[in-house]
């Protein structure tokens, strides 16, 4: 359990020293948010429509933007393979590495969704579900991201074939996440939503480690 | 034991053979179930009473739908004795299978919008069965690119299988998502518990259709893995004996 804490506080210290890489996707997340209006018109009864959609949508693009840097150094400079020799199992570094990528790429998102949400027009009650079900949702996109990461990990064209791979994984999110903002605009509880939303986590939580550590033992061999 | 050796054909140089001999055996059969399905499903299967001639697209559409889940679960399960215990041959059956469930995947959605616009209204509705319909021709390309990106074929096949055993959890979603959402797709018209919905005609243009499209992916996927198997043994013996033997 101590190799999970120095992990992640390594991971931690090491997004803070490059804090511009993590600033890059946050940004991406709100120019593509922001786009959209432009896009779209600034209709308010439209926007507030596709509101959910598009924060979501552009919350899978930015999670996925960064999932290449989370194996992709440590594989480059060899640190992987010492920490795939060391005696911890490596689907609890996996684990360790999953949860500090998220506090720096999903925890921000949720946190910066509400302003976005607003420039929607979202009522009040909305942006309080759009946060829940940001923060039970880009945990799961980060830990199916990782099984992604692991297996493009060193490939020619990697980030485009994540991608490939990892978008198809990401819809049953992507439906429930914005699903539940939905419901809670037309007055319905987003409750089922949300369960679903916790459902995936702890699923995800229990199975993707292992399978990002054996998909991660593949790419070393 | 009754000495049977069932670990023979797990050998490509001793399964290679056996594949050139039953490619043809496969290929008749399906040749033969689709002349028969076809009759069936043109000649004698009656006009349906609600939806016309339109319907007769069924007898192309579900055995595509049917194979398209089927083939991603032997391919994952292959995929998975691949992973598991290292075998080569499992492995390249795995790659194999993959071309050929992503056609009839595509068949069945292109099929499905074609059924769509007469008896729909619409080529295409965001419904539960549809949309994982389209999941699954996704998670098939992604096999196809990552197993094509991985130049060394091991950490292709091992890197395969991963996504094919992740993916997997896609199929039951399809096969039960017209009964755990209630949207435009019709429920199953065929069941193993109960009697079928259908005219008995119908349904036997229907299962005729499906063996002949079962016939022809057991040879596709034959003559394919023969090709992988030429490919990666070539610096082999037998395989140089074989090709200096016939020109």
């Amino acid at each position: 359990m101590n190799i999970f804490w120095t992990m992640l506080r390594r991971d931690l210290l090491l997004a803070y020293r490059r804090r511009a890489d993590v600033l890059t996707s946050l940004f991406f997340f709100v120019i593509v948010v922001s786009l959209f209006p432009l896009g779209v018109g600034p209709e308010r009864s439209t926007l507030r429509l596709i509101a959910p959609g598009v924060v979501w949508v552009a919350a899978l693009l930015a999670a996925m933007l960064s999932l290449n840097r989370l194996f992709a150094a440590d594989h480059q400079d060899g640190t992987l393979e010492q920490m795939a020799l060391a005696p911890v199992p490596l689907a609890l570094i996996v684990l360790a590495k999953v949860l500090a990528h998220w506090m720096v790429s999903g925890l921000p998102l949720a946190l910066m969704a509400p302003v976005l949400g607003l420039q929607f027009d979202l009522p009040g009650h909305a942006l309080g579900i759009l946060v829940i079900s940001l923060v039970l949702g880009t945990p799961v996109l980060s830990l199916i991201g990782a099984i992604g990461a692991a297996l493009t990990l060193g490939l020619r064209g990697g980030g485009v074939l994540l991608s490939l791979l990892v978008l198809p994984l990401y819809i049953p999110v992507l439906i429930f996440g914005a699903g539940a903002v939905e419901s809670s605009m037309i007055g319905m509880s987003p409750q089922g939503h949300l369960s679903l939303l916790g459902a995936f986590l702890l699923l995800a939580l229990l199975a993707t480690p292992f399978v990002a550590a054996s998909a991660l033992k593949i790419a070393m061999e | 034991m009754m000495g049977i050796n069932w670990f023979k054909y797990s050998s490509p140089a001793t399964f290679y053979p056996l594949a050139g001999k039953l490619i043809p055996l496969f290929y008749t059969l399906a040749a033969l179930f689709c002349v028969a399905g076809l009759y069936v499903s043109f000649f004698v299967a009656p006009t349906d009473a609600t939806q016309g001639e339109a319907y007769r697209i069924i007898f192309i559409h579900v055995p595509a739908a049917w194979m398209s889940m089927f083939i991603y679960l032997v391919m994952a399960f292959w995929a998975g004795i691949g992973l598991a215990f290292n075998t080569r041959l499992s492995s390249m059956m795995a790659q194999a299978l993959a071309p050929t469930g992503a056609m009839l995947t595509f068949v069945a959605l292109w099929t499905g919008a074609l059924w769509g616009k007469p008896t729909w209204g619409t080529w295409w509705v965001w419904d539960a069965r549809l949309t994982s319909e389209l999941i699954l021709l996704f998670l098939y390309i992604g096999y196809l690119s990552l197993t094509a990106a991985i130049d060394d074929p091991r950490r292709a096949d091992k890197a395969g299988a991963i996504l094919a055993l992740v993916g997997v959890v896609n199929v039951p979603i399809i096969y039960f998502s017209v009964q755990w959402w209630n949207t435009l797709h019709q429920g199953a018209s065929v069941s193993l518990t109960r009697a079928p919905s259908m005219a008995m005609t119908m349904l036997l243009g229907m299962l005729l259709m499906a063996l002949a499209a079962w016939m022809y992916s057991i040879a596709a996927a034959l003559s394919r893995v023969r090709l992988i198997i030429l490919e990666r043994e070539k610096h082999t013996t037998w395989v140089q004996e074989m090709l200096e033997r016939k020109p």
